[in-house]
Order: C-alpha cells, then structure tokens, then sequence
C-alpha cells in the first residue's frame, strides 16, 4: 500500500522549491470542455494529455483548465486555445494524439493547426 | 451514454463542483458475495429545490443555457437501472445532494468501472481548492483518499504540481491494484 510517510518526504523535498506558477496577462490558456457531452465523447484522456505534456514539457507560460458546455456538443471534445491579445482557435473533435499536435504546433511552435479547427472544412 | 461507470462519476461530481461544494465524497463498494456495486457521490453544495429535485432525471431539464438537454443524471440513472439495480438521489437546499446508484455485479449490461484512478486524479488535481474523501472497497478490503489529510501534511504545496500529481496517481492506482486482488470490475 501507498503511505502518506512517503508524500512527507516528498514534502521535505519540496519545500522552499516550489514557485507559485505565473498567471499573469502573458500566461495562455487551453481550455477543455468537460460537461457530458465531453466526457461522453473523450475529453478525461484529452484533457490529462494535455496537462501532463505541459508539465513534462514545463511549460509555464501555459495554463490547461476545464470548461463546462459551450453548446457545440456535436463536436466535443473541444480544446479552445485563447492566446493573450489574439483570437480565440477552438479545435473539435480532439483526441489525445491531435491534442499533442496542437500543443507541439501552436502552443510551442506558433502555427494553428487548421485541419482541426472548428472554421476547416467549412464547418462553420 | 458513457462507455465506463468512472465516467459517470466524474460526470456527476461536476455537477457537485457547479454547486459550489467544499467537499465531495465518493465512494465505490463492491460487495461480491451480494453481486452488487454501489456507487455514491455525496456533495455538501448548493442542494436543489423540491421542484429542480424532480426535473432532475428528466433528460430535457438542464440548468444550462448552452443546451436544452441534460443528460449527466438521466445516463447514470439508466445505467444502473439496466443492470436491475437502484438509482436514488436526495437533495437538500443549502445542505447539498447525494446520488446513489446500484449495479447488479454480474449482470450483463452492466457497464466496466473503467479507470477510477483517471476520474478521482482529474477531479483532486484541476479543483484544488475542493476536498475529496474518496474511498474504495472490494469485500472487507478497502482504502481511503483524503485530500484534507493531504492538505495537513503538503502545507501550501499544491496538489497539481508534477510530483504531487503523480504521488495522487500511484496512490490511488497501487492501493486500488491491492484492493481488487488481481481481479476486475
């Protein structure tokens, strides 16, 4: 059985190391939509995905949050990415692998991923 | 409808988490010998009127103005009662809610739990200013989360950083692990 001695030495480790995590005007936020019509259609694995890569990536700048229904149900899971002093990109339909595409493309590198967005394919 | 019950629950849990609760109880008890799973999600929020309390299983009522359907309780409702079990939920107002739901084990169309690690570790780490009591029984073996005790012992460490995260994640899948036994639900 996992014990609770071992999240107190995980403690001693921590302490004095942990910074507060910046949530200033420059952070970016991704957004995933987490009501049920998400997680009925896969938003849990996209979601952790998500924050996992952006913890193991360390990227601090990011912020990766939950969201209820935005009334588009039909193309949940939803990743909106709202980058400060640009314009909203909601990405549909996402799974974990385009999820870590978008992250790799537009989060890091700066390019939207079209294909996933929710104005391809004339979509709307 | 959900594919796995862990679902369900994290489904349900967000409406505990939309009623303002400070601490959210969630509890999964197998019991092998009765062939019954209960699952109970108890919340100290908001509440909800009479009135909301009936509308509540109606798959057309929703608090939402994003859509006209709500379909979080009707789904859990149906999944247990398709088993031949009970689903049952009381709320009251400024009090909070609890619903509770029970599956006939071996049943056919009952739905896997599916990855109760996943749901308790997303809930515990992206709401971290709400407790939870999480607690998981097969038969007489059983293991306990609780977010408060954590709280006492981390301090101003916050629960969603990386090592953290991860400590929640083992904890909850190596103590589940001992508790099944090598068996699944």
């Amino acid at each position: 059985m996992k014990t609770l001695e071992e999240l107190k030495a995980i403690r001693e480790k921590m302490q004095g190391q942990v910074g507060l995590r910046s949530e200033d005007a420059n952070q970016t936020r991704v957004v995933v939509g987490m009501a049920t019509c998400g997680i009925a259609s896969g938003a849990r694995p996209v979601l952790t995905t998500l924050s996992d890569a952006v913890q193991t990536k360390n990227l601090t700048n990011i912020s990766v949050t939950q969201t209820g229904c935005i009334g588009l149900c039909q193309y949940e899971p939803i990743v909106e990415v709202m980058e400060p002093g640009k314009d909203k990109v909601t990405y549909i339909k996402m799974t974990p692998e385009k999820a870590l595409e978008v992250l790799e493309q537009h989060l890091i590198r700066g390019q939207i991923v079209s294909k996933y967005t929710i104005n391809s394919e004339g979509r709307i | 409808m959900m594919t796995e019950l862990s679902l369900n629950v994290l489904d349900v849990a967000q409406n505990s988490i939309r009623a303002k609760s400070s601490l959210i109880q969630i509890t999964v008890s197998i019991n092998t010998m009765q062939d019954q799973l209960l699952i109970e999600i108890l919340d100290n929020g908001l509440g909800m009127s009479k009135e909301q309390l009936k509308k509540v299983e109606d798959p057309f009522f929703t608090t939402r103005t994003t859509r006209s359907v709500g379909l979080g309780i009707p789904f859990f409702k149906y999944a247990a009662q398709s088993t031949g079990g009970v689903f049952r939920i009381d709320s009251d107002p400024g009090k909070g809610t609890s619903v509770t739901a029970i599956f006939s084990l071996s049943h056919i169309d009952r739905m896997p739990l599916g990855d109760m690690t996943s749901t308790v570790h997303t809930l515990i780490t992206f709401n971290t200013d709400i407790d939870f009591l999480y607690s998981y029984t097969v038969d007489n073996k059983s293991f306990i989360l609780d977010t408060r005790e954590f709280r006492k012992i981390l301090g101003d460490v916050p629960f969603n950083i990386p090592e953290i995260s991860e400590y929640i994640k083992d904890f909850l899948r190596e103590n589940q692990d001992e508790v099944n036994n090598g068996r699944f639900f």
